[in-house]
C-alpha cells in the first residue's frame, strides 16, 4: 500500500511538473488561444452568416484543428529534455521509463482537455437559442477527447524521436493527419483497401459520437492506437537517444 | 561500493569503451581520467543508468544494475557533463521536484532540501530562477539535486569545468566533505585537481584503462624526473656531465627558458638529487634550483594518451 502511494507521489510530481511548464510558458497559451480562435470561427460562421443555432459546425471542424494544435501541444515533451540534456537528469531517476511516459502523455491530455472547456460556450450559447441534442453533444465531446488522447501519444512518440521542437512537431503533425486523411479518402477508395482506410482514419470513428452513440469498438479504437503509440514511445526510450 | 567488470559499449564501429574493470569505494574518491573521447562520459552514463553497456557487468552497492536499475539508480546522484537543469525553474522548485521524483515527500523532503540548499552553500540562491544563476550557482544546483535523496555513489562528470578558480576550490572543498560517506566517481581533465583530491585515479584513453591505483601507487611507478635550473654563466657540458650520472636515462634542456633549465630522467626508484647537488657544487656550476618534478600526472597522463 504504501509503495502504491509512494509511486503515486512520484507520479503526481512528474506531471506536475510537465503541467506547471505548461501554465508557465506563453507559448501553451498562444496555441490555446489560436484553438480558440479557430474554434470560435467554426461555430460562428454557420451561426452568424446562415442563422443556424447549430454546433455542427465546430464538431465538424474541431478534429482537423486538433490535428494541428496537439502535436504543437506534445512537441517540446521529450524533443527538448533530449536537446538540452535534461533527459539524463530524468531518465536516470529511479522511475520506471513507462511511468516518465504517462506523466507527459498525460500532463499533455490536460493541457488538451483544459483547451477543450471553453469550447462548452458554444452549445450552452446554442441551447438558450433553440434546442440541442444534449446526449450528442455529450458524446461528441468524449469523442474528442479520446482523439486529443490517441493524438496526444502519437505526438509524444513524434516528440520521443526528435531533437529539437519544429521537427518533433512536423513529425507530429504529418502522423496525425495521415489518420484524418486515411478517414476522407474512403469515398476514393474500394473493397478492402476502402475498409482498412475507414478503420484506420478516425473519422468514421468520430461520426459515432456526433450522431451520439458512443461505440464501444470506436471507444476501443482511439485506446487501442493511444496504446500503439505510447509503446512505440517506450521503445524510443529503452533506446535512448543520446542528446 | 561501485564495481565494473570488463564493461564494453560502441557506438556504431566505435567503441567507446573496452572491457574497462574497475572499483570505487565509499570514502573515497575516484578520479576518471583521459583526454576527450576517450569513453570517460560514455562510462559515467552507463554507471548512472543512462545508457546500457553492450557487454561486461556494473555491481552497485552489491546489486547488479542490469537486473535492479531502479534501486541502483535510487543509491545513485549524477551530475552529467554540461550539467543540464531546467532553466525556467526556481531553485527550490527544481530540488524540491528532484525529491518528489525520488520518493521523497512531507518532513523528509524538507528537511533533504534544507540539507543540501546548507551543504551546497544555495541559501543566497534558493529563490532565484536557475537560468539567472551564475556558472558556479548552477553547478552547485546540479550537485544539490544529485544528493537530495542521500545517495551513496555520486558521479560528478567535469564537476569544475568553466568554474573560476574560486569556485573550483570551493567545489574541491565540497566534494572533499561529502567523500566521507560517499563513493565518488569524479571525471575530470584538471590533472593537479586529480592529483590534489582524489584517492585514486583511473587513466582511461581509447576507451582502455591505461593505468589505475592510488596516487601515491602511481607516483611510484612512475620513473622520477629532477627538473634543475642552473645560472647562464654556467658551461653548456652541464648537459652531458649530468647525462653521465648513474641512474640517468636521459636529459632535456629547455630552450626557450633564459637560464639552463633541465629536465632529468632518473631510472625507476631513483633519486639523484644528492648525485646533481654534489656535481655542480664539484664543478662549481651556479645550481639556482633542484626540485622533483610534482605534476607527475601530468607527464604520465601525456606519456600514456599521446
Amino acid at each position: 500500500m504504501n509503495s502504491g502511494f509512494r509511486k503515486l507521489r512520484v507520479f503526481g510530481a512528474l506531471c506536475s511538473k510537465e503541467l506547471a511548464h505548461y501554465f508557465y510558458s506563453p507559448a501553451a497559451y498562444l496555441v490555446a488561444a489560436g484553438f480558440l480562435l479557430v474554434s470560435g470561427y467554426l461555430f460562428s460562421v454557420p451561426f452568424f452568416l446562415l442563422n443556424q443555432a447549430s454546433v455542427r459546425g465546430f464538431f465538424e471542424g474541431a478534429p482537423l484543428l486538433m490535428t494541428f494544435v496537439v502535436p504543437a501541444v506534445t512537441m517540446r515533451l521529450f524533443a527538448e529534455e533530449f536537446k538540452s540534456g535534461t533527459a539524463e537528469l530524468l531518465l536516470t531517476l529511479p522511475v520506471p521509463e513507462w511511468q516518465i511516459l504517462l506523466a507527459k502523455t498525460g500532463a499533455a491530455f490536460c493541457v488538451v482537455c483544459a483547451m477543450l472547456c471553453p469550447t462548452v460556450v458554444y452549445p450552452v450559447t446554442v441551447a438558450f437559442l433553440g434546442n440541442i441534442d444534449g446526449g450528442a453533444v455529450l458524446c461528441s465531446y468524449a469523442g474528442l477527447a479520446l482523439l486529443g488522447l490517441m493524438l496526444s501519444c502519437i505526438g509524444v512518440f513524434a516528440s520521443a524521436c526528435a531533437r529539437n521542437q519544429i521537427t518533433a512537431f512536423i513529425t507530429g503533425f504529418l502522423l496525425c493527419f495521415a489518420f484524418f486523411m486515411a478517414g476522407k479518402a474512403v469515398p476514393f477508395l474500394s473493397g478492402l483497401l476502402g475498409n482498412a482506410a475507414a478503420f484506420i482514419g478516425f473519422d468514421a470513428h468520430m461520426d459515432a459520437f456526433a450522431r451520439g452513440v458512443a461505440d464501444s469498438r470506436d471507444v476501443l479504437y482511439f485506446l487501442s492506437v493511444s496504446a500503439l503509440f505510447l509503446y512505440f514511445s517506450l521503445l524510443r526510450l529503452w533506446r535512448r537517444p543520446l542528446g | 561500493m561501485i564495481k565494473v567488470e570488463n564493461l564494453s559499449r560502441s557506438y556504431g564501429s566505435v567503441k567507446a569503451l573496452d572491457s574497462v574493470s574497475f572499483t570505487a569505494s565509499v570514502g573515497q574518491i575516484t578520479a576518471f581520467l583521459g583526454p576527450n573521447g576517450a569513453g570517460k562520459t560514455t562510462a559515467f552514463k552507463i554507471l548512472s543508468g543512462y545508457l546500457a553497456q553492450d557487454s561486461g557487468s556494473v555491481f552497485i552497492g552489491g546489486m547488479d544494475a542490469s537486473l535492479h536499475p531502479l534501486q541502483c539508480r535510487a543509491m545513485t546522484g549524477y551530475l552529467p557533463e554540461n550539467n543540464p537543469l531546467y532553466e525556467d525553474m526556481e531553485v527550490c522548485e527544481f530540488l524540491v521536484w528532484g525529491g518528489a521524483a525520488r520518493g521523497l515527500c512531507g518532513q523528509a523532503l524538507a528537511s533533504a532540501l534544507d540539507r543540501v540548499v546548507q551543504t551546497c552553500g544555495l541559501a543566497p540562491a534558493a529563490g532565484k530562477p536557475i537560468g539567472a544563476l551564475s556558472k558556479g550557482f548552477r553547478q552547485r544546483v546540479g550537485i544539490a539535486n544529485a544528493l537530495i535523496h542521500s545517495p551513496k555513489i555520486l558521479l560528478l562528470d567535469e564537476p569544475s569545468s568553466g568554474l573560476d578558480p574560486n569556485q573550483a576550490a570551493e567545489l574541491r572543498g565540497l566534494i572533499r566533505n561529502l567523500s566521507h560517506e560517499t563513493a565518488v566517481l569524479l571525471s575530470t581533465h584538471i590533472l593537479s585537481e586529480a592529483q590534489a583530491l582524489c584517492d585514486k585515479v583511473v587513466l582511461i584513453n581509447r576507451g582502455v584503462i591505461a593505468v589505475q591505483g592510488t596516487p601515491q601507487e602511481l607516483a611510484r611507478a612512475k620513473a622520477p624526473v629532477l627538473i634543475a635550473v642552473f645560472e647562464q654563466e654556467a658551461p653548456a657540458s652541464v648537459q652531458e656531465a649530468i647525462a653521465g650520472l648513474e641512474g640517468v636515462s636521459a636529459v632535456e634542456r629547455d630552450r626557450e627558458a633564459e637560464d639552463i633549465v633541465l629536465r632529468i630522467y632518473c631510472v625507476q626508484g631513483a633519486d639523484l638529487r644528492g648525485e646533481v647537488f654534489a656535481l655542480a657544487a664539484r664543478s662549481g656550476w651556479p645550481l639556482l634550483e633542484l626540485k622533483r618534478e610534482r605534476d607527475w600526472l601530468e607527464a604520465m597522463f601525456r606519456e600514456l594518451t599521446a
